[in-house]
């Protein structure tokens, strides 16, 4: 063809026409759905704490409830709807974490449960693990070392 | 002394192939769509009896080859060849679907412009002599596809504006030499084309500029004008890469813009569907040509058609390693009648 | 009050992982090591304790609460034993949530079959 773009020219165009994302409602159903889940965990910690448990015990069983009630959402196919509509809302809660775990095994199944479910369960999620891991033992090795 | 060759990219097939018959089959999605009239079967889910979405797409292959034979009234032993290919690594879709046919196989990629690729290859064997029918089919699945180039169904995550959704379906036409048409006339092929886009969630965008070039290619080879065809149709560009072709062709001095459609705009309504950009895969384009572009051609409504399918490049490992998205488009001229 | 005040706190987190995820079209997977990192950042600073101090579940429940939860780990055993406090505390502070999420993925994966989407 005669004219041509260039690939700087050609990626500001592409820029230029394509539809955006409605960033504002997309925002606020986040806030909302985040908002929405992280009250229902604070349900739990008010009520375990009610029944006179100690923080670390209250933080660690609600944490348990949490993932269990987004692992059984995401296998009656409920969690990527809820997922479609809030976007970071239901990613970035711990619920989100377990759907990342769960989502993988379920797919995968198919290609067996060693292999397939047991391996790559960790394909979305794993590195929340290994980053979180990493950088906090950093943060210790620095605590110890100022203090 | 390639006499057949015009141009750079085109050949002019002097004892034109017929299309002696298509078939096609969508998923339960596209089966609710503009379109749905068209195809010959609509599965009722995803897994068709089947226990993996990749069983199931060998199953759509299968069944597609089985019913454009029967369409055709040809058995397998009169088949030549058949040419087939679709996105799953290794193309399994096409090498298990077709295991059991007992007829000569090419396996062939050419991501979502397999059905373009394999027409034109099939009409070069068959007007070169070599072959009496051949059968040239392609297929895709959304879960398939999804699991291999994107994310675990059941992930919660957001499509964004320019995402496409893979038809999950199988088209096949059957190729024989004479025959009553319609008919290939001409074949342009398309070079790989990679203007640097790394987003594959704007797979029209990567694929724009080679369905621009091949357009512009064919009419520059033949000297023909655009008004010459009542549909110049790409494969699955989508809406927002359907507008980038156009513009692009319009900056070249090429307006095609009044008989421009795309197939993955064409398969579903992207108001009620939520299809975003629009349709896309290997079956986009080869269900709505064997579906819906074949039925009016036969019908008369349609007299010449360039039938151009387009498709992205990359893999799941290309991506990750940051490589952009290369395109490729091929067309194909289908004509009704001979004149 | 303390639902106001997680409601707020988780919503505002929430969005501002929208606001990534729109404007830097970073995946959900880059989003949670992002946020996870995050959180044993601001925690490591003192500063994530002030947003739990006000935002209760609100802060604990998103990511980077797990952040804040492994780098409070690791503190806590730091100070008791030493050195290997920071290879132990991270994944004791973060069992009950790791165990919990390898089980019930165990289970659902185990119990039921993806779905297509519509």
């Amino acid at each position: 063809m005669k004219k041509s773009f260039t690939k700087d020219q050609y990626s500001k165009y592409v820029e230029e026409v394509s539809p955006k994302s409605k960033l504002f409602t997309n925002v606020l159903k986040a806030f909302l759905v985040g908002g929405i889940i992280c009250d229902i965990g604070q349900l739990f910690i008010n009520l375990l704490k009610s029944k006179g448990l100690d923080s670390d015990a209250v933080s660690s069983i609600t944490s348990i409830i949490m993932i269990f009630l987004a692992a059984l959402l995401t296998g009656l196919n409920v969690y990527d709807e809820i997922g479609k509509f809030a976007g970071a809302g239901s990613i970035v809660p711990i619920t989100g974490f377990a759907n990342s775990v769960v989502s993988p095994a379920m797919e995968f199944k198919s290609e067996g449960y060693v292999l397939g479910m047991g391996a790559k369960m960790f394909i979305v999620a794993g590195p929340v693990i290994v980053y979180g891991i990493c950088s906090s033992i950093i943060a210790g090795i620095i605590h110890y070392l100022i203090t | 002394m390639a006499e057949k060759h015009i141009g750079k990219q085109t050949v002019f097939l002097k004892n034109p192939p017929s299309i002696k018959a298509t078939a096609s089959f969508v998923g339960p999605k596209e089966g609710k769509g503009p379109l749905k009239n068209d195809f010959d079967y609509i599965i009722p889910d995803e897994l068709w009896g089947e226990d993996s979405w990749e069983k199931a797409e060998s199953k759509l292959v299968r069944e597609v080859f089985a019913k454009v034979l029967q369409k055709a009234k040809l058995t397998n032993d009169k088949i030549d060849y058949v040419l087939a290919g679709d996105l799953l690594n290794q193309c399994i879709a096409a090498n298990y679907g077709l295991r059991e046919t007992e007829v000569p196989f090419f396996g062939l990629y050419g991501a979502c412009s397999t059905m373009a690729e394999s027409i034109s290859i099939g009409s070069l064997v068959v007007e070169g002599g070599f072959a009496e029918n051949i059968v040239c089919m392609t297929s895709s699945h959304f879960c398939s596809a999804e699991k291999q180039f994107r994310f675990p169904l059941e992930l919660g995550s957001q499509r964004t504006p320019t995402a496409q959704w893979t038809v999950t379906g199988s088209g096949a036409v059957v190729l024989s030499s004479g025959g009553a048409g319609p008919y290939i006339k001409h074949i342009t092929t398309g070079k790989i084309i990679d203007l640097g886009i790394t987003d594959a969630n704007n797979m029209g965008a990567a694929m724009a500029p080679a369905a621009a070039d091949t357009i512009f290619a064919h009419f520059k080879d033949t000297g023909l004008q655009p008004d010459y065809y009542d549909l110049i149709v790409t494969g699955d560009l989508g809406k927002v890469g359907k507008q980038i072709c156009q513009e692009i062709l319009k900056s070249n001095g090429l307006d095609i813009e009044s008989r421009f459609n795309d197939c993955g705009v064409m398969i579903f309504d992207a108001e009620t569907q939520d299809t975003h950009s629009g349709g896309s895969g290997c079956a986009c384009s080869a269900t709505v040509l064997a579906g819906h572009i074949y039925k009016q051609l036969t019908q008369g409504n349609l007299k010449r058609v360039l039938f151009v399918a387009t498709g992205a490049l990359m893999s799941p490992i290309s991506s990750q390693q940051k490589e952009s998205i290369p395109g490729i488009a091929h067309a194909v001229a289908i004509h009704r009648t001979l004149n | 009050m303390t639902y106001l005040s997680a409601f707020i706190v988780g919503g505002i987190i929430c969005a501002i992982g929208q606001i990534l995820i729109d404007k830097t079209k970073l995946t959900s997977a880059r989003i949670l090591v992002v946020y996870v990192v995050a959180g044993v950042v601001l925690a490591s600073l003192g500063i994530y304790q002030k947003i739990v101090d006000i935002g209760g579940a609100g802060a604990t429940i998103p990511l980077t609460g797990f952040g804040y939860n492994l780098a409070k780990g690791v503190f806590r055993d730091v100070d008791e034993t030493g050195l290997l406090g920071a290879f132990t505390g991270g994944f004791k502070a973060g069992a009950a949530g790791l165990a919990a999420a390898v089980f019930f993925g165990f289970m659902m994966a185990a119990i039921f079959k993806p779905k297509a989407k519509k």
